[in-house]
């Protein structure tokens, strides 16, 4: 039984993506991430010095600022400012700068469905661009779940308001290893099998949640892949 | 460097409380290789909760709800307005939490907290995605009269866990609602009936009162949630402030009285979540959910 999809697309195919670096001036580091028709832009100031109040001054201190295309700043996108910046925090390492603040900024250009991983990609290549130490980097997807039971990733926001729920997944990228074993394992299975961040929306079964997780692992791997390409064949132009 | 042998009662306690305070992942770490808590707790135990309703007499509904020390204070206005031309049939509910300056020294006056609006938003998605309250109820006449529900949730100590502390006493303020007789009067507006002393009163209620009796909502599919630290190895159910500032990484299960995940919450931190710690966090899910179904069983709560 297939789940027919209006852009012809198969449950598992991701939209076309499109990342470019390096196309702000100002900003010491910044992206923009399109998949499909949802476009974000960031764009990363840092690291200054001296840290929020109540934060580590031992560690350096990340702050996410997210502009929505129109309308005001709610709660809405207070949430998405907590969800990325955690994510960062996870994903980069503190100890190298401590007392300082990194900014990243997300402004987005197109809504069209999928768009806190689109920033989270997009703020992961926006962090490299800018020369952020990070342990990883995060690859994010959104996996939802259709009333029949169906699966299907990367959906435009037609098909994230007929589903009846949605998760947004963040992985750390697969590595490539020269070791001969491959990645590092934890916990009896490879890192990139671990969950950073993961916020569901609507009611699903804890079996569906799983097959979420699953089939997202098995997109973090072309979504990784993806990363790599364009990171390398941007630094062979200026080497 | 190692703990000092307890040879003498006052000089140990000051060296366990330095201990405390200068290693407190170290402190955590001892108390977690033997499967306990510095507050004496099993690793997968939640604290005691008591949940307390009616408390606020001016507001339709109320609930006090305590998990160890976290409170929180639930209270529901109910409003007539004019439901939207897109759902003429249904009634809505807007949910405000509040963190005022006196749950936690961190809370300053005037300084927006930042956790205080992505909670907020966090239960307004769990309460209407898990499907608790029928928006249909809260209709008075289809296409010109609905109920509009105000429910504001103040943290009054803020001692961890604050989101399942806050779920549980929108929960049952939901539960203690009830919805205030109204009629309709001579100008076709929704007036409301106070307890019937005078004449005036008399004659609305011999007309049709558009809701018969005081009503109270049906509650369908109940979400439960709990609060789980990863680190290394354990989990750690319900933690308390102190544990949520050492170990950073947190996730959220909200389960429903017919055991579907409403919610699978995990925000960054330095643990990654891999398959078995989900499974263990939805494993102490469920085991909360029980005892918090009997919680709100006792007190006569469906």
């Amino acid at each position: 039984m297939e789940i027919d999809r209006e852009d012809g697309r198969t449950p598992n195919q991701l939209r076309p993506l499109a990342c470019s670096r390096n196309i702000l001036h100002r900003p010491h580091g910044s992206a923009s991430w399109s998949q499909g028709d949802t476009k974000v832009l960031a764009a990363v100031y840092g690291p200054k010095a001296g840290t929020k109040k109540n934060e580590n001054a031992e560690k350096a201190c990340f702050e996410v600022i997210w502009k929505p295309k129109t309308g005001q700043i709610g709660k809405v996108e207070k949430e998405y400012e907590m969800i990325m910046k955690r994510t960062i925090q996870s994903i980069c390492v503190l100890t190298v700068n401590p007392n300082t603040t990194t900014s990243v900024i997300i402004q987005v250009v197109h809504d069209d469905g999928s768009l806190l991983p689109c920033a989270i990609n997009a703020a992961c290549a926006a962090l490299v661009d800018a020369g952020i130490p990070m342990k990883h980097l995060a690859v994010a997807i959104c996996c939802c779940l259709a009333d029949n039971g169906y699966l299907v990733l990367d959906p435009n926001k037609l098909e994230e308001k007929k589903m009846t729920a949605f998760a947004y997944l963040v992985f750390p990228n697969t590595t490539l290893s020269v070791l001969p074993e491959g990645s590092s394992v934890g916990e009896g299975e490879p890192v990139e099998h671990g969950i950073i961040t993961s916020v569901t929306h609507g009611v699903m079964s804890v079996d569906d949640y799983f097959l979420c997780v699953e089939n997202g692992r098995a997109a973090t791997a072309s979504l990784s892949a993806f990363f790599r390409k364009n990171f390398q064949q941007s630094s062979s132009k200026v080497g | 460097m190692g703990l000092q042998d307890s040879s003498q009662d006052l000089s140990t306690e000051m060296e366990v409380d330095a201990f405390r305070r200068i290693f407190p992942l170290r402190f955590f770490e001892r108390h977690l290789s033997e499967s306990l808590r510095p507050d004496g707790r099993q690793l997968g135990k939640a604290r005691d909760t008591i949940v307390n309703l009616g408390l606020v007499s001016t507001a339709d509904g109320s609930a006090l709800a305590k998990i160890g020390s976290t409170t929180m204070l639930a209270a529901i206005r109910m409003e007539v307005m004019t439901p939207s031309t897109d759902s003429p049939d249904e009634g809505c509910i807007a949910l405000e939490f509040h963190m005022p300056p006196i749950c936690s020294p961190t809370v300053r006056p005037g300084r927006p907290n930042d956790a205080a609006p992505v909670i907020s938003k966090r239960l307004s998605d769990t309460i209407l995605s898990s499907g608790m309250i029928d928006l249909k109820e809260l209709c008075l006449v289809s296409g010109k009269a609905a109920w509009m529900g105000y429910l504001d949730i103040y943290c009054l100590d803020a001692d961890g866990a604050l989101f399942d502390a806050a779920l549980l006493s929108a929960v049952a303020a939901f539960s203690n609602l009830q919805i205030p007789v109204v009629a309709l009067n001579d100008n076709g507006r929704i007036v409301a009936i106070t307890g019937g002393k005078d004449q005036d009163n008399a004659s609305i209620t011999e007309k049709e009162a558009v809701n018969k009796e005081k009503r109270k909502l049906t509650l369908k599919n109940i979400p439960f949630s709990l609060t789980c630290i990863l680190h290394k190895n354990y989990i750690l159910a319900d933690p308390t402030t102190e544990e949520e500032s050492i170990m950073d990484t947190l996730v959220t299960v909200v389960l429903d009285s017919s055991d579907q995940m409403v919610s699978f919450y995990k925000s960054g931190g330095s643990a990654l979540a891999y398959s078995s710690a989900i499974k263990s966090c939805v494993e102490l899910a469920r085991k909360r959910a029980k005892e918090l179904k009997q919680i709100l069983g006792e007190m006569d709560i469906d």
